[in-house]
């Protein structure tokens, strides 16, 4: 396909400068697996971050050689004449810190104990993920970046990236997300890790010694989380009240299409994802405030970013829903910061931000043409 | 677009900007495609923001490289912090607006002064149309009867009566018919108004 990246390859990237986490914890050495799409200009000025949401990777775009319908997360985004366009632009994808796609994470072995970390790889934050980006950059001699984007989760490490290095970053693109959770969606977080935790396979995060995996909590976790990724209307679109045999069973089995849709979801994400890690992700979602050093004043966090940013929600997401995204708005209005916002009618709830729609890419792709245009004077 | 033929086209433009010092701050609503902020933006440097609705103007805004949120007039500018801006403009929009009253009362909250442009429903060629049995559709008013979205049309004189009910103050006006500025009888002759108000004392 011409509109495709084509075949690409992870690269891996080994950091033995240790990372003081913002809990106080320190990892002496780890390593982020990552990919690349486009080219580097000769200034280095149109490199594009891209950061995942909880159960992202590094995997954005293309295929690999040997897994050729191993499509990346965001294809339908990134790549030549696509809204994130990889014949201007050079996209980085990466595997957080914590993740469990190759970068160091909970299941990485641990070069001291020989044992992979489990329960004793530290609690990470955005602002931690930040830190080890902007190591990845100045790896790849990346001073500036064209944008940062994300989604969701993603969105935030965005936003931190405008904070924590408001020179290193012109654009900031946070889709579906939000400046900080709300209770309810920490609540929603925290049914999900109670899930892993309480599962007995779990052994205090170190299954792995014990030759299991805490799969029942896992797969609860995500079943619950993706309701939540799914609009009211989509659900009923897609399911209604439908049956899978036609009649009542008055029983407990299997009876309802979307009970046998969310534990299909659930199954192939247990068998794939490292429970530590969906652990991690939570965890590094309700932290996020960058309020918190401000008393609480959004305003105030946001009066030293630099960046020019887009902000985009979706009309049925309520996950992270428009509200949210107003919320991120006025700290950078009252900044006086340029921003746009882009509030795309949609009936994909929370998960619109991955799928294919006229308008959000017509908005991301305008937005970037211009950043294109801002790099090439 | 150029700005040249940008300022041809929107002889109302010119008049705003002249209202303008160079660098205010400036809010646009119902900005449509972000021409009239392009326009100030390269002719005053303006910093501003657009507010619009329709999501085919979001996107020429953005591809203009103005500033908008997507948000709608009558949902009110929760957004926007007291005293926020220099100017507050409503250009070709005031007819439109369902809650007219609390759009005006809005935009002297979010600015210290506001400019709205609007089609003079007086204009003597509306009148005359309505004397020949139909309601009139014009380059100001593009629309048929059922299509249109003008629910407030006004003549000089109903906005002048509006202004003093609302103790809003008129500090300027500029009244033109085809890019000529109009002086005789602006409420009978003139095809398309433009005030610059603020708070009444």
């Amino acid at each position: 396909m011409s509109d495709s990246v084509g075949i690409v390859k992870a690269l891996r990237a080994l950091f033995d400068i240790p990372l003081t986490f913002r809990s106080g914890a320190v990892l002496p050495r780890y390593e982020l697996i990552y990919e690349t799409y486009g080219t580097l200009n000769s200034n280095k000025s149109n490199a594009i971050l891209i950061c995942h949401a909880l159960s992202g990777h590094h995997h954005v775009a293309g295929v690999y050689a040997d897994q050729t319908d191993n499509v990346g997360w965001w294809d339908n985004m990134v790549g030549p004449g696509k809204p994130i366009n990889t014949n201007n632009f050079f996209v980085i994808g990466l595997n957080n810190l914590g993740g469990c796609h190759g970068s160091t994470g909970p299941s990485s072995i641990n070069p001291e104990t020989g044992e992979p970390y489990g329960a004793s790889f530290p609690v990470i934050t955005v602002e931690d993920w930040v830190e080890s980006q902007a190591r990845l950059a100045d790896r790849l001699g990346i001073l500036c970046f064209a944008a940062v984007i994300g989604g969701s989760l993603g969105g935030m490490q965005a936003l931190q990236w405008s904070l924590a290095y408001p020179d290193r970053v012109r654009h900031v693109l946070a889709i579906a997300s939000a400046p900080r959770l709300t209770a309810q969606n920490i609540a929603f977080n925290d049914v999900a890790r109670n899930a892993i935790l309480t599962d007995p396979d779990f052994h205090g995060g170190n299954y792995y010694q014990h030759g299991v995996v805490p799969t029942r909590g896992l797969r609860l976790a995500r079943m619950l989380g993706h309701i939540t990724y799914l609009s009211d209307d989509a659900m009923a679109d897609k399911f209604g009240r439908q049956l899978q045999t036609g009649n009542y069973n008055y029983g407990y089995e299997v009876e309802f299409q979307i009970e046998s849709y969310l534990r299909y979801q659930g199954d192939k994400f247990a068998a794939y994802f490292d429970a530590n890690t969906y652990l991690l992700m939570t965890k590094a979602l309700d932290y996020f405030d960058p309020a918190q050093d401000y008393s609480g004043d959004l305003n105030k966090a946001f009066s030293h970013a630099r960046a020019a940013f887009l902000v985009i929600s979706f009309t049925t997401d309520w996950r992270f829903s428009p509200k949210r995204s107003r919320e991120l708005i006025r700290p950078l209005l009252h900044n006086k910061h340029p921003v746009s916002y882009a509030e795309i009618t949609s009936n994909h709830g929370h998960d619109s931000f991955l799928m294919e729609h006229s308008h959000y890419f017509d908005v991301v792709r305008a937005y970037l043409a211009n950043v294109n245009r801002e790099i090439s004077i | 677009m150029s700005i040249a033929s940008l300022a041809a086209e929107r002889p109302d433009f010119a008049a705003i900007a002249a209202w303008i010092p160079k660098g205010a701050s400036v809010l646009d609503l119902g900005c449509g495609d972000g021409s009239l902020l392009r326009y100030l933006k390269e002719t005053r440097s303006v910093h501003g923001y657009g507010v619009e609705i329709s999501d085919l103007d979001i996107v020429s805004c953005i591809a203009n490289g103005v500033n908008v949120i997507q948000n709608d007039l009558d949902a009110g500018l929760s957004d926007f912090e007291d005293g926020a801006f220099d100017f507050v403009i409503l250009s070709q929009t005031l007819q439109a607006t369902r809650y007219t009253e609390a759009v005006i009362q809005e935009m002297l909250r979010v600015g210290r002064e506001g400019i709205v442009s609007f089609p003079n429903f007086g204009y003597w060629k509306n009148r005359w149309n309505i004397f020949m049995g139909h309601m009139p559709v014009s380059r100001e008013l593009p629309y048929q009867w059922y299509d249109t979205p003008n629910v407030h049309l006004c003549t000089l004189n109903d906005f002048d009566q509006f202004c003093d009910k609302y103790c809003v103050s008129i500090t300027a006006r500029s009244v033109m018919t085809g890019g000529h500025e109009v002086g005789l009888l602006p409420n009978l002759l003139g095809s398309t108004a433009v005030y610059r108000f603020q708070r009444g004392i």
